[in-house]
């Protein structure tokens, strides 16, 4: 699993790719932790480049999530593969993230 | 800490020799020296003082000898103890064959105090080397212990007897988990709940090691307290989602299904809190995914579950399971896959649970075909038989 950051109008920006599995997701944490603690309070993840996510994952998500609503921060993630969507479907979580199509919509939605 | 080392020579001056040269570290507390005689007055000291980590010996002395000595603190098997041999010059036959025999270092005689200080100092910085290393040993060992008691807890909870309910002919249930390497969260559970229904549960927490299997703990016991109070399968998830809530520390959260099978007619409630989509295996090997679900639990209070309802067919297994069996990967990282389990049950219908059950575990260490297991396995079946006459 990678995630690599970029910023674009007070949005961080993350591309993610791999995968977001028990083994994977304490760094996926982490690397979320940073951004929120060094001030990013909208966040864009593209998940892509993601080909599995079990529910250490989706954990990790719904936790930076919550966190960043604390905040009046956002989390919006884009570009759901049809298997990961899957995943956000039988889990019932499709209903707390706020999910878009593409980046742009997402970046839209996340200034929102 | 203070530095306590066991001094053994049969020549008296050396105590006063040692007492003067070292005084200002005895004085500030750094050094503390017990002294013997001989082989025989080493041990007894040893014994006493069981915090001593250095031992200076002669080699020639009364009674018991340093070599002898030697072998006996070999026998103790003391990990953070170091001996130094203080021998003289023509003694080197003597040395060597103590340094054969484990001891740390030599000094020699006439003793060269700057020496022997040096020597000091240098094995008192292995021994802190070696202390520091069976410090984190022992936290490793205690971690490890935790682990060991939080996967008993997971285990130990899970109901294990089979036939559950030898006096009920109308169905049958076999059910089976398999832990990771790690201590994950998977459970299932069954129960009566009056003459005529069995309560199912399947879940899987997120997460690992202690804090999975603790709230793995909570969820089942919540789930079988609100269960058998006969609350339709939906208001039971609305109300373990609540009280989960509540104790949910770092968003941790259970998937969780909750099946009601009226094992007189075969109708069975269920509702499912984000749980992978059971199946109903007909005896010709037809199948049926029972498609609804919800939220997970734990995460968000007052959520609504949708109660379903379907009927089973004299001869219909149910068939639920964690992730981990359709999410098992092989060398290839490959996943087992919804796909894969579906055209296993298809050609398995004719199994009874026990078979089908271990089967469907077979299969799946065979797909793995060695890959390490990196989720629980979890898979519960139920056959009804027939309607009660």
């Amino acid at each position: 699993m990678q995630m690599q950051a970029k910023k674009n109008n007070g949005l961080t920006i993350f591309i993610v790719t791999g995968r977001l599995n028990a083994q994977t997701a304490p760094a996926a944490e982490d690397t979320l932790a940073e951004a929120i603690d060094a001030g990013a309070s909208r966040i864009v993840l593209n998940l892509a480049g993601v080909d599995l996510i079990t529910s250490a994952g989706l954990r990790i998500l719904a936790a930076t999530s919550k966190k960043l609503s604390r905040q009046n921060g956002k989390l919006v993630l884009c570009e759901l593969q049809p298997a990961v969507l899957h995943i956000f479907e039988i889990s019932g979580l499709l209903t707390i993230f706020l999910v878009a199509g593409t980046e742009a919509e997402a970046q839209s939605l996340a200034m929102r | 800490m203070t530095e306590r080392m066991l001094v053994v020579d049969d020549e008296s001056d050396l105590e006063s020799l040692i007492r003067q040269r070292f005084r200002r570290k005895i004085r500030d507390g750094e050094y503390d020296f017990v002294f013997a005689r001989n082989g025989v007055e080493a041990l007894a000291r040893i014994l006493e003082h069981r915090e001593i980590g250095i031992v200076l010996t002669d080699i020639n002395m009364p009674e018991m000898d340093g070599l002898t000595l030697l072998a006996k603190l070999n026998d103790l098997k003391q990990p953070a103890m170091r001996t130094v041999i203080v021998s003289a010059y023509g003694d080197i036959d003597n040395i060597r064959t103590a340094m054969n025999r484990g001891a740390y270092d030599f000094v020699m005689k006439p003793v060269d105090f700057n020496d022997l200080e040096k020597t000091i100092e240098k094995t008192i910085a292995e021994l802190e080397l070696l202390r520091n290393a069976i410090r984190e040993h022992d936290r490793l060992r205690a971690i490890q212990c935790d682990l060991e008691t939080a996967r008993g807890i997971q285990f130990g909870i899970l109901p294990k007897k089979f036939p559950p309910f030898p006096d009920r002919s109308e169905f049958d249930i076999f059910a089976a988990m398999e832990p990771a390497t790690q201590v994950g969260g998977d459970l299932y559970d069954f129960f009566l709940l009056d003459s005529d229904h069995v309560g199912l549960v399947i879940g899987d927490v997120s997460g690992k090691g202690v804090p999975a299997a603790i709230f793995m703990a909570v969820s089942r016991t919540s789930m079988r307290a609100t269960a058998l109070k006969s609350i339709p399968p939906d208001e039971c998830l609305s109300y373990v989602n609540d009280l989960l809530c509540q104790d949910s520390v770092a968003s941790m959260f259970v998937t969780m299904f909750y099946g009601v099978l009226d094992f007189k007619t075969g109708e069975m409630m269920y509702a499912n809190g984000g749980h992978s989509l059971p199946y109903v295996v007909s005896r010709n090997g037809d199948l049926c995914v029972l498609e609804s679900t919800g939220m997970v639990l734990g995460l968000m209070t007052g959520r609504k579950y949708t109660c379903n309802k379907l009927n089973l067919a004299p001869g219909d297994t149910f068939f639920c399971y964690t992730d981990g069996v359709t999410e098992a990967t092989n060398p290839e990282e490959l996943q087992y896959s919804e796909e894969r389990l579906a055209r296993f049950l298809c050609e398995h219908c004719s199994l009874d649970t026990t078979s089908l059950v271990r089967a469907c575990f077979s299969d799946v260490h065979k797909f793995a075909n060695g890959a390490e297991q990196s989720d629980d396995i979890t898979v519960l079946a139920v056959r009804w038989r027939t309607p009660t006459p």
